[in-house]
């Protein structure tokens, strides 16, 4: 067995299926494809980030060089190399969001969670981080938590949210003012058609 | 055969190159800094932006083919626009710290910045600053200077075959780094200072020693094995500095080992600088004239079946020579060129080279190895073994299973299998028979066994039911010593070879054992006999000598080498010999004189007459000869039982290496890494 | 503008269900097999006659990037890749189309992957739409079942496959040769072209990438018919198109509307206008971030297609109309583009990787105006060094956005810089 195994990763039973119907999706040979899926798999199970260990691993697993995985996983912005808190919380601050708010959105969440960008709680719950577009423009300003996204935010909507969550709560993702996804807020202007026959 | 129009001229070029090779043809220089005609394009430096008509922006020349009917410009103000324009960007992050760069007077940046960047600078803002990284005792690195070329990377992928280098994260934070700052673990790792054009990766030993301009350059050929690479010896004052690879397409391309190039400070440490004289037990330094008279007094009445010699494994060809001469004017024809005992054969002299040469192993398809561990024997030929593979070539081997950087079937390493090859009930025999250019290399680890003239037999007959065809022999024997050829050339093969002489000298049949730099024998059988070593290095050839002649290393002479492929090369001397030391022909020719019937050459040229006399194939310079075929070996019995390698560790293979401090620190290097293995290489 | 009964995205909010039984309902999946038999040359013509320009960003005319693609095999396949890495911020189009209506993508998948000849579809989505990646697989699955995906697709006696391949996080995959990299597990680093991905794509076989948007128009386009398309909008910019509308709007939406609307008719009739009305109106800009912004006086009168847009020195992009009224700090609204840029750039090519860097840095003094007014024609002068000289576009994008700054409000940052002057003076 690979030193990755020894020293401790190794796939749950579930995340094996789930590794093994990535590497499906390819074609023959080339299951270095699935080397992104693979990681986001590992970094879940292994509470949010990746490691060297995990790395080798995936590397051994889809027999591809440790130093390629190892650039995939520093590539992209979504494989953390560093601990992070049980839910991470990423503010969008580009253009579109900020246009509308997302300076306060951010400021808000400091002051209520007492982090800075980068940092996670003291209870470990909570890890603040920016990021850049997140796609969801037209319902700015936008905050991710774990894989949903929060929008039409209010700094005051938001931390009620960090608190529900702390909580336990259930919060419904989405748009937090009312509306139907990335329709307008209030009359249909189109669709009203189809809307009304449904 | 397209035809461009290139500044106005026309060229024909052909087909399926760059539009910048083509430029090169054309005789127009086009800047670059990624692009390097062994490495695959990468594109990504964007200094060889040149204008192409009807494109509505510059393109990468080094990344465009090109195409019939082209018009391209290099002269044009959006070409100079986007030529400084690049050359700012490159710098505005570079330090200026030019004055403590080890590049410095040899950095494509500096040069090209020069030819074509703009003067001055508009970049306010603060510059990056990156950590270095750790790559080892050869490597030295300063990663803010690294202008993200990838050559490196891309070198030892590609070239090398290791992937232990990348570049993590991205945008300006992209840094170059070998995978968790480990070494980069190649015999070939030294070739990516040469490729960095920055002063990013350097030269570890050499660092801040001197600067290029005070060095002078010395054509010369490397002795560490017996590729016969292609060197330049830098030296300054009396002091070989470092040295760097030269040209040869059929040889070592622009490639060197790291033996090849970091050994060097092995040149300076434990010198024979001086004769020394055993009295009382005791080795004492001496002058020449005592040291010539303490072997005349021992000689005298001696026969010349008492008289034994070896030679060692740097020795030149004028050396062997002139060595060979003065033991037959003592009356012993006993000399031994083959230290490690391999059997080889030297009755056809095509079954002691690799036909093929080199370069020839590009034209195979299918290769077998025999007994031989090409990465850590031939660095070089690996390296060109693992480029024929990327470009189709397979390759079998029947011996020790090793990394070879290449996919390789292994047969295991019984030696039996031969005999079932031979047989045509093999795997290999289906793959020689069906490749239409076969080749086998078979190494010394395969010959030096009980049984090793009945393998070479073996492997004879292997290659002559497979390999030999017309116009194409297959057949190689893989040489590690770079005296071996020439050895074979003069004929010194003994019965029973260097074991025997051994044996008889713990037995004290004979009284009287010369050796010519030959120190990787067992030197304690010769305890008791009168043992005259010639030689460089306090090594192990010393330790049971009687007397001690101070002799020249490759770096300090000019010397006649023929490399495994047959190539006649010569090398030259770049600086002299510390000391008391001397060119080994010239004390050999002074102690005939003193033995009293004088070597007939007063002069070098008059040697290297005597030598092409002795052996025709040593005039003709820097060819691979086509040797008639023929029967060598000895038929017999191939027992069943594992080959084992030749050679223990790289880095350690000869006295200069041995005393090597850099050759030391890698073998310590590797030695924190091992049983450390990531398996990732699965 | 745009009547319902022309719109193609009936879902486009998710008021119904995603599924396959309401995508049906809606006229999905309704005589595909009929629209595979008549051939791909039908198809291709069909498409090309359409005046369908890709939706991605580049405008590509579609049908004629399709007929790119090898008629024949030479033994490797052809794949169809669709770009889902949705990230021009902006731009938030194909998030909609995706988790509402997943199916019309999937049958373009299918259609368009055999008027290709195409193996099998992968839809690479941005790795942040995590949500948006479980409707497309489920949607996948019901396709599947249905018999609609697979072995013998549609009953068409074609065997076709598509896959969502999620990303992890880089704007620059959605360039479609980095995005081919990424697919095959590698760094997103664009490729230099040529081989063109027709060519040399995705694991070295022919391969084409198209967006999310492209794709999912095709099947209501071959229904409907190409006339009926191209009836649509205006000459060379045909067609309905989702236009995203966020900044200082009073309602933000995304809105499928038709090509070549008046930008101003756009923003009043669906997003409620212009937060404290049409003249609070500072600026547009009109095509994600990547096209350079527009002031008002442009806005009042500009037309929201390819060409009338490229007229006035910017472009369709992606359709998304950012909008910022007078409250905005223009300056910092770019600089933040800026460093957008800076931090997607994947650090391949020098100008880029250097170049991005060295612009942010000097926006964001210039958004306090500590720097000198020279400075402004050699931060043009820089973005003109970057621009056309880089691997791929993102290089120009980070240029451009730069240039409609200086090109329609210097002033603003020159009154920045005498004001910093003026302060540091007292």
């Amino acid at each position: 067995m690979s030193t990755a195994e020894k020293k401790g990763f190794c796939w749950t039973k579930e995340n094996e299926a789930l590794a093994q119907h990535h590497i499906a999706k390819y074609p023959e040979g080339r299951q270095q494809s699935a080397v992104m899926p693979l990681l986001d798999i590992a970094q879940r199970q292994n509470g949010g980030h990746v490691t060297v260990e995990i790395m080798e691993y995936i590397a051994d697993y889809l027999d591809m060089p440790a130093i390629r995985v190892q650039e995939v996983a520093t590539f992209y912005t979504m494989y953390n190399h560093r601990p992070i808190g049980k839910h991470h919380v990423q503010v969008c601050g580009t253009t579109p969001c900020w246009l509308r708010g997302s300076d306060k959105i951010l400021a808000a969440i400091e002051a209520h969670l007492g982090i800075k960008k980068g940092e996670t709680t003291a209870d470990g719950l909570f890890t603040l981080g920016e990021v850049e577009c997140a796609g969801a423009c037209v319902n700015a300003p936008v905050v991710s938590i774990g894989d949903d996204y929060f929008e039409d935010l209010s700094p005051e909507r938001v931390t009620e949210i960090l608190d529900m969550i702390k909580d336990g709560k259930d919060v419904v993702a989405g748009p937090q003012n009312g509306r139907q996804t990335s329709a307008p807020l209030g009359e249909l202007t189109s669709l009203t058609e189809f809307v009304e026959k449904a | 055969m397209p035809t461009l129009t290139i500044d106005g001229k026309e060229i024909e070029v052909e087909n399926g190159i760059t539009v910048l090779q083509a430029c090169e043809e054309a005789g127009v220089e086009v800047p670059r800094f990624c692009y390097h005609e062994r490495l695959s394009i990468a594109g990504n430096c964007r200094m060889c932006l040149v204008d192409m008509e009807k494109a509505p922006k510059p393109i990468a020349s080094c990344a465009m083919p090109v195409g019939e009917g082209m018009v391209i410009h290099t002269n044009t103000e959006r070409v100079k626009k986007a030529r400084e324009g690049v050359m700012e960007f490159l710098l505005i992050n570079h330090p200026l710290d030019c004055p403590i760069c080890d590049q410095g007077g040899e950095c494509d940046l500096q040069d090209q910045a020069v030819a074509f960047g703009r003067s001055g600078n508009r970049y306010e803002e603060s510059k990056r600053a990156v950590e270095d990284k750790n790559m080892g005792p050869l490597i030295s690195t300063t990663m803010t200077r690294c202008i993200h070329c990838m050559r490196c990377v891309r070198f030892s992928t590609e070239v090398a075959g290791v992937t232990d280098m990348g570049s993590l994260w991205r945008g300006e934070h992209t840094e170059v780094t070998t995978y968790l700052g480990k070494i980069l673990d190649s015999e070939m790792s030294g070739n990516v200072i040469d490729l960095c054009p920055v002063g990013a990766l350097t030269n570890k030993p050499y660092a801040f020693t001197a600067r290029s301009w005070e060095l002078k350059g010395t054509e010369s050929i490397d002795v560490m094995d017996a590729v016969g690479s292609n060197i330049r010896v830098d030296a300054r004052g009396a002091a070989v500095m470092r040295v760097l690879p030269r040209l040869h397409e059929d040889v070592n391309e622009e490639w060197i080992s790291d033996k090849t190039r970091f050994a060097c400070d092995g040149l300076k440490k434990r010198r024979l600088d001086r004769p020394y004289v055993r009295r009382r037990g005791k080795l004492e330094e001496a002058s020449w004239s005592d040291a010539f008279a303490a072997i005349k007094k021992k000689l005298k009445g001696m026969k010349g079946a008492e008289i034994a010699g070896v030679v060692g494994d740097l020795a030149d060809m004028e050396s062997m020579l002139a060595f060979k001469d003065l033991l037959g004017k003592l009356g012993s024809k006993r000399i031994e060129g083959r230290q490690d005992g391999a059997a080889i054969d030297n009755a056809v002299r095509a079954g002691y080279l690799l036909n093929a040469g080199i370069s020839g192993i590009e034209d195979a398809d299918y290769l077998l190895l025999v007994g031989t561990n090409p990465r850590v024997e031939a660095p070089i030929i690996n390296t060109r073994i693992r480029k024929a593979v990327l470009s189709g070539l397979k390759v079998g081997n029947v011996g020790n299973a090793e990394d070879l950087t290449y996919a390789v079937e292994e047969f295991g390493d019984d030696k039996a299998i031969l005999n079932a090859i031979i047989s045509g009930k093999h795997a290999a025999a289906d793959a020689l028979k069906k490749a239409e250019r076969p080749m086998i290399i078979v190494g010394q680890g395969a010959l030096t066994g009980e049984d090793g003239a009945a393998v070479l037999k073996a492997v004879r007959d292997i290659a002559d039911t497979y390999c030999v065809k017309d116009g194409w022999n297959g057949y190689g024997m893989l040489h590690t010593a770079a005296s071996r050829v020439g050895a074979m050339d003069l004929g010194l093969v003994t019965k029973g070879g260097v074991d025997s002489i051994l044996d008889d000298a713990s037995a004290d049949k004979l009284k009287a054992v010369f050796l010519l730099g030959s120190d990787e024998i067992d030197t304690a059988s010769l305890k008791k006999t009168f043992t005259v070593y010639i030689g460089t290095h306090g090594d192990e050839g010393v330790q049971n000598a009687d007397v001690i002649l101070p002799a020249a290393a490759y770096t300090e002479k000019s010397g006649t080498y023929i490399n495994t492929e047959g190539r006649v090369q010569r090398t030259e001397k770049a600086v002299f010999a510390p000391g008391d030391a001397r060119e080994d022909w010239t004390i050999l020719r002074a102690l005939s004189d003193v033995l009293g019937d004088t070597l007939p050459y007063d002069t070098l040229a008059q040697l290297r007459d005597a030598l092409a006399k002795a052996v025709p194939a040593a005039k003709t310079l820097d060819t691979v000869p086509t040797e008639a075929w023929g029967d060598f070996g000895t038929a017999g019995d191939v027992a069943s039982g594992g080959i084992a390698p030749t050679i223990e560790n790289f880095y350690l293979t000869n006295p200069i290496a041995r005393a090597s401090e850099t050759m030391s620190q890698c073998v310590d290097a590797r030695e924190d890494i091992a049983g450390e293995a990531t398996g990732t290489h699965g | 503008m745009l009547q319902d009964k022309d719109r193609i995205f009936t879902n486009l909010y998710g008021h119904e269900p995603w599924n396959l039984d309401a995508a049906m309902k809606r006229g999905d999946w309704d005589g595909t097999k009929e629209l595979l038999a008549k051939g791909r040359d039908w198809i291709i013509s069909e498409m090309k006659e359409s005046g369908l320009r890709g939706r991605g960003g580049a405008g590509f005319p579609t049908g004629l990037k399709w007929s790119f693609m090898p008629k024949e095999s030479d033994g490797r396949p052809s794949y169809l890749v669709v770009n889902a890495d949705e990230g021009e911020p902006g731009t938030c189009k194909d998030r909609d189309l995706m988790r509402h209506d997943p199916h019309k993508l999937i049958e373009g998948c299918l259609i368009a992957g055999f008027a290709m000849n195409a193996v099998a579809a992968y839809i690479y989505i941005r790795g942040e739409f995590y949500r948006e990646a479980e409707v497309l697989n489920a949607a996948i699955e019901e396709a599947r079942a249905k018999g609609f995906l697979g072995k013998n697709a549609c009953g068409s006696g074609y065997d076709f496959d598509v896959h969502v391949h999620r990303g992890a996080g880089a704007y620059i995959c959605g360039e479609e040769t980095a995005l081919i990299e990424s697919l095959e597990g590698k760094k997103g680093q664009p490729r230099l072209k040529p081989p063109f991905p027709a060519n040399v794509g995705v694991w070295g076989c022919p391969t084409t990438v198209n967006n999310v948007e492209s794709i999912a128009v095709a099947p209501t386009i071959l229904r409907r018919g190409a006339s009926w398309f191209a009836g649509l909008g205006r000459e060379n910019n045909t067609g309905t198109k989702v236009f995203c509308i966020s900044g200082h709007v009073n309602n933000p939406c995304n809105v499928e509307e038709e090509m070549g609307i008046p930008l101003k008719e756009l923003i009043e009739k669906h997003a409620g206008g212009v937060r404290g009305g049409w003249d609070n109106l500072l600026a547009v800009i009109p095509g994600g971030s990547s096209v350079p912004v527009l002031p008002k006086e442009i806005c009042d009168t500009v037309r929201m297609d390819f060409d009338s847009l490229r007229d006035v020195q910017s472009g369709l992009g992606t359709a998304a109309v950012i909008v910022m009224d007078k409250s905005t700090d223009i300056v910092k609204a770019i600089a933040r583009l800026s460093e957008f840029y800076k931090h997607e750039s994947c650090g391949q090519c020098t100008p880029c990787r250097e170049g991005t860097g060295w612009m942010w840095r000097v926006m964001e003094r210039l958004v306090v105006g500590k720097a000198d007014k020279e400075e402004i024609d050699m931060l043009l002068d820089v973005t003109k060094q970057i621009e056309g000289h880089t691997i791929c576009a993102l290089g120009d994008a980070a240029a451009w956005p730069i240039q409609g700054l200086m090109r329609h409000f210097r002033h603003e940052v020159e009154a920045r810089i005498d004001a910093y002057h003026a302060k540091a003076a007292e």
